[in-house]
């Protein structure tokens, strides 16, 4: 390609659409220079300006929420800019802050590096926004390894602690597997797609919209769907679907608190935003689409369910039950290939999700020792007692997690059986209630652990007094985050207002 | 202003002033408005309804958006003639089981009125909603706060209770769920809207086959709520570990709400899938219920057992008028229920009082507390002769209209029905004599050495009698609630008998 082309190519860039990503890339920036600049003593206020900054981003992008560029491609077609795609940007600049707050109050009691963190988790942030609207596979591919990338570092963030360098390595194993699984995937595709001698074969392959038309002209090719299910399964590995959830347990484990938290919240939903993007494009191949995902959901939602009711360790216990969420979410995917408003209902169930996970990993990072990777359930015990305040968070996001009314969670749950309803999908719906009811199992005995008077062995003379659990004292800022994810997590259930009406449902 | 809105939400917002850090002494003032506002509520609609409902079939109807009126979900509010009778009894029992609590001593009692207040203002939502979702949400909202009080104050197996009440009421609530939905889309009416629903129902009816699926999804999702014979099992043990108020609530108003789908619900969408059920429904009532859980009450020793499974036992009943589906059996049904929740609210409240005199549920230690609580004995007496269902208490009346609807359509089942009268008669009279009358036991004279026995009272006295005269009063003049009951109903059924389903249509 001549120089000039590829200036007249620039030329047509609308900068403006991607403003956001680009503010938080700078925000990421600013804060490396801040840490070079300021004296060691100063580094304190390096994460203040990193939430600030972020609140900021999320405060001119709601004002700007129906900004011009909405069904529309830019970039010569590597970005498309959706209804959706607003909202997931949203979602995870959200979810930034969100876990950005608690960083703060889990490295408070590490000596670890303790502005990296930020910068890291602004940069996934921003692929994650530019991941959600991508329209082209190698906008899809640097994205997603961007963001792969940026949590091989996070999870084995406390490298002092076996238990988290165990996970990094884990995470980076079946990281570049999937990765591997996933350009496999693509390549196949872009050989099919780039090959001549088929009909509507195409010089970009890459592009999705290309990509549709070809696989829609090219109904039953035997390696296009081999490229399809291989592509489906790179991104399983990142909701953590059936039988790529092997990694989530012990990385959920290992990684420091908040960076499970994000892992639980934005990973999975980028993984959900391309999956809806991809379901579209591979339109084609419906019925292969939807068997793959159909098995993955049912045994998803079975193994999640199943191995999450056995757990005491609390990180393992939230991590296994999120991979059930991934199993109920995946239903609304393939409800949404047939009905329009399950895409909004995803959308909802994330959002609602996301509060209540950030309430309770809130709850989690507070009461957290000095080893991150050992919270059990016992050390819940009278915790509604002992704090008032955070049992009742951590009952509010517990209630919402499990799908309980009046609480966001249930809504969720709702729209999404009410789509795949109306998509007459009823096997799934029968083994999502049945997964539903076991979850109760284990969210309420986290829920006994916490609120139920427990019975507590006499301490004998001579034995050492069991230690009383230590909880770290709630900051300004971490309680506005706990208090704000619950009572939006109760509103959303009454209430669904503005949000129901920005997803088209109300 | 909209009463009904007021009612439901006064108690909820009220609840999260609470936790939000309402001073301790103006919480505890208020929250007796908190109780109160809904029952006076209840009573001023029911004195305007006769009015309001002649210009439609429900009355005081207004409609909320919420943001999902694309889906057919809004907020709408509305009394008939089913649902009229009920929201009052759960404002008055409701108001009987706050003041029982504000007088306990529980332990963390601020949090057990909070919760207890949730309970109210989702029992209040329950009965106020025409929208079949929020009738939905609000049971839930409302059943939730059951499980934690009665993990955290419950008695004996409070653990256990907690979990296998979540675990089997979860269960049942996911199953009318499905079975609601189902409705939405199979009706073709898109809406959860009751009104819209039924209109839909009448011009396109559902099919047979799909009609069968339903109502067997919701007899036994609403059923398992309801405690059918044989998934009762959470019932006496939840109702033996709760504490006194959520006993009340919960056997009283909430457990309700089954029956209520049943009658308002399901029955009048669903009369063909009904009619295929309600053999299977009527034995399962009849001998289930009614017969062999009877026969278990006999076997009680523990008095608090022995009342929840009297309230699983007379069930049966209600099972054998739903099953009727005729207007005078669900008609009796209706009654019943406002009676049992009386009657059950009020065992529920005087057993905490002897348990507060005795320090024991365990019949065997107990006898002569009449010398040292005659009233307590005169309200236990009226309470158990009401359960029964002897003339003069409202049960009575219920029972009564129940038995002559089933004669025509089950016999034999009628039979057995009417000799569980006589199984109620003996358990009910049983447990009165052995813990008012007969010799002091020994268990007792050392409770009795240590705190001597007081009287009810008045703070105690005030909800049992707030209880009793309701029941009286239903029982002596019952046509202040079953005129409104007959017209709503009459007007629901006859048009349900007009359906002619999809399939035998087009054929």
């Amino acid at each position: 390609m001549s120089t000039e082309l590829l200036q007249q190519a620039a030329a047509n860039n609308h900068w403006g659409a991607i403003a956001p990503e680009l503010l938080v890339g700078c925000l990421a920036l600013l804060l490396l220079v801040l840490e070079i600049v300021l004296p060691k003593a100063r580094h304190e206020i390096i994460p203040s300006v990193a939430i600030v900054g972020l609140l900021g981003i999320i405060g001119g992008f709601v004002m700007n929420y129906h900004s011009g560029f909405i069904d529309q491609t830019t970039f010569n077609g590597l970005l498309r800019h959706t209804g959706t795609g607003q909202f997931m940007r949203l979602f995870f600049l959200l979810a930034a802050t969100g876990v950005s707050v608690l960083g703060v109050v889990a490295l408070k009691r590490q000596v670890m590096p303790k502005v990296e963190f930020f910068t890291i988790t602004l940069v996934v942030t921003g692929a994650m926004m530019l991941l959600s609207q991508s329209n082209h596979f190698v906008m899809l591919f640097v994205a997603l390894e961007t963001i792969t990338v940026g949590f091989y570092v996070l999870v084995s963030y406390t490298r002092t602690n076996p238990l988290s360098l165990e996970a990094g390595l884990k995470y980076l194993i079946m990281g570049a597997l999937s990765s591997g699984i996933l350009l496999f995937g693509i390549a196949l595709l872009y050989g099919v797609a780039g090959s001549q001698a088929l009909t509507a074969s195409t010089t970009d392959p890459m592009n999705f919209d290309a990509l549709r038309i070809f696989l829609y002209a090219n109904p039953d090719n035997v390696i296009a769907a081999i490229g399809i299910v291989l592509v489906l399964s790179g991104v399983a590995f990142k909701i953590g679907a059936v039988p790529f959830q092997i990694w989530i347990p012990d990385v959920y484990q290992g990684a420091p608190t908040p960076v499970t938290a994000f892992l639980a919240i934005a990973s999975k939903a980028a993984g959900f935003a391309i999956l809806l993007t991809l379901v579209t494009v591979f339109d084609g191949y419906q019925s292969l689409v939807v068997t793959v995902l159909s098995v993955m959901a049912m045994a998803t939602i079975i193994f999640g369910n199943l191995a999450a009711l056995t757990q005491h360790n609390v990180k393992r216990l939230i991590g296994l039950s999120g991979v059930s969420h991934a199993g109920y979410l995946m239903i609304g995917v393939i409800a949404a290939i047939h009905v329009p408003f399950a895409v909004g209902a995803i959308c909802f169930y994330l959002f609602a999700y996301m509060l209540a996970s950030l309430a309770v990993f809130g709850v989690m990072t507070h009461l957290a020792g000095d080893d991150d990777a050992d919270q059990d359930l016992d050390h819940y015990t009278d915790l509604a007692k002992t704090h008032p305040f955070l049992g009742t968070v951590l009952g509010v996001g517990l209630g919402s997690l499990a799908g309980i009314p009046p609480l966001a969670g249930f809504m969720g749950k709702l729209l999404v059986f009410l789509a795949a309803f109306e998509a007459g999908l009823y096997p799934l719906l029968g083994v999502a209630v049945l997964g539903v009811i076991i979850s109760i199992y284990y969210y309420f005995g986290w829920i006994k652990a916490a609120f139920f008077p427990q019975w507590r062995p006499p301490v004998m003379e001579g034995d050492d007094p069991i230690p009383e659990p230590t909880h770290q004292p709630v900051s300004t800022a971490a309680g506005i985050v706990l208090a704000t994810a619950a009572l939006a997590s109760i509103i959303l259930g009454f209430y669904q207002g503005p949000i129901g009406q920005w997803l088209g449902l109300g | 202003m909209d009463l009904l809105l007021v009612a439901i939400f006064s108690p909820l917002v009220l609840a999260l002033a609470m936790v939000l850090g309402l001073p301790k002494a103006l919480a505890r003032s208020l929250a007796y408005v908190g109780f109160a506002l809904p029952a006076v509520i209840s009573i001023v609609l029911w004195c305007q309804y006769g009015a309001a409902a002649k210009e439609s079939t429900y009355a005081f109807l207004t409609s909320y958006d919420t943001g999902l009126a694309k889906l057919g979900i809004n907020l709408t509010l509305g009394l008939n003639g089913i649902s009229m009778p009920l929201f009052v009894m759960a404002g008055i029992v409701g108001l009987a089981a706050g003041l029982f609590a504000l007088q306990s001593k529980a332990e963390r009692l601020n949090t057990y009125v909070v919760l207890l207040l949730i309970m109210q203002g989702g029992l209040m939502g329950v009965f106020a909603s025409v929208d079949v979702f929020f009738f939905y949400f609000f049971h839930e909202l409302a059943l939730i706060p059951t499980f934690i009080m009665v993990g955290i104050w419950g008695g004996r197996d409070r653990n256990y209770a907690a979990m296998k009440m979540t675990i089997y009421l979860t269960i049942g609530a996911m199953l009318s769920l499905i079975g609601l939905i189902a409705i939405y889309y199979k009706s073709g009416a898109q809406t959860f809207d009751m009104i819209a629903l039924r209109e839909a129902v009448l011009t396109e009816g559902l099919s047979t086959v799909a009609q069968q699926y339903i109502f067997g999804l919701l007899m036994f999702g609403f059923g398992i709520l309801v405690s059918l014979w044989p998934l009762h099992t959470w019932a006496p043990l939840g109702y033996g570990a709760a504490p006194s108020s959520v006993a009340m609530l919960h056997a009283g108003v909430l457990k309700k709400f089954g029956l209520y789908g049943l009658i308002q619900i399901a029955l009048p969408l669903l009369p063909q899938g009904a009619s295929h059920w309600v053999l299977i429904l009527a034995s399962l009532g009849v001998v289930g219920n009614v017969l062999i859980i009877g026969i278990v009450a006999i076997a009680q020793r523990d008095l608090k057992q022995l009342i929840g499974y009297s309230s699983v036992m007379h069930m049966g009943y209600a099972f054998l008028g739903v099953a009727c589906i005729s207007v005078m059996g669900s008609g009796g049904v209706v009654f019943m229920m406002v009676a049992h929740g009386f009657s059950a609210a009020l065992l529920f409240l005087l057993a905490t009082s002897i348990h507060h005199r005795t320090e024991t549920f365990d019949l065997d230690e107990m006898g002569g507390l009449v010398k040292h609580a005659p009233v307590l004995a005169a309200f236990f007496v009226a309470a158990t002769l009401a359960s029964i269902g002897l003339p003069g208490f409202a049960n009575f009346w219920g029972e009564l209209t129940i038995f002559v609807a089933a004669w025509t359509q089950f016999k034999w089942l009628t039979v057995i029905a009417i000799g569980g009268v006589v199984i109620s008669a003996i358990y009910g009279l049983r447990a009165t004599a052995k813990v008012f009358f007969g010799p002091q036991t020994e268990a007792f004279d050392k409770v009795l050495a240590e705190k001597p026995a007081t009287d009810l009272t008045w703070s105690e006295r005030l909800p049992a009698l707030i209880l009793l005269v309701s029941l009286l009063a239903l029982g002596f003049w019952p046509k202040m609630m079953s005129e409104p009951i007959n017209d709503s109903i009459t007007e629901i059924y006859t048009a349900a008998e007009a359906i002619v389903p999809q399939d035998v249509a087009r054929n």
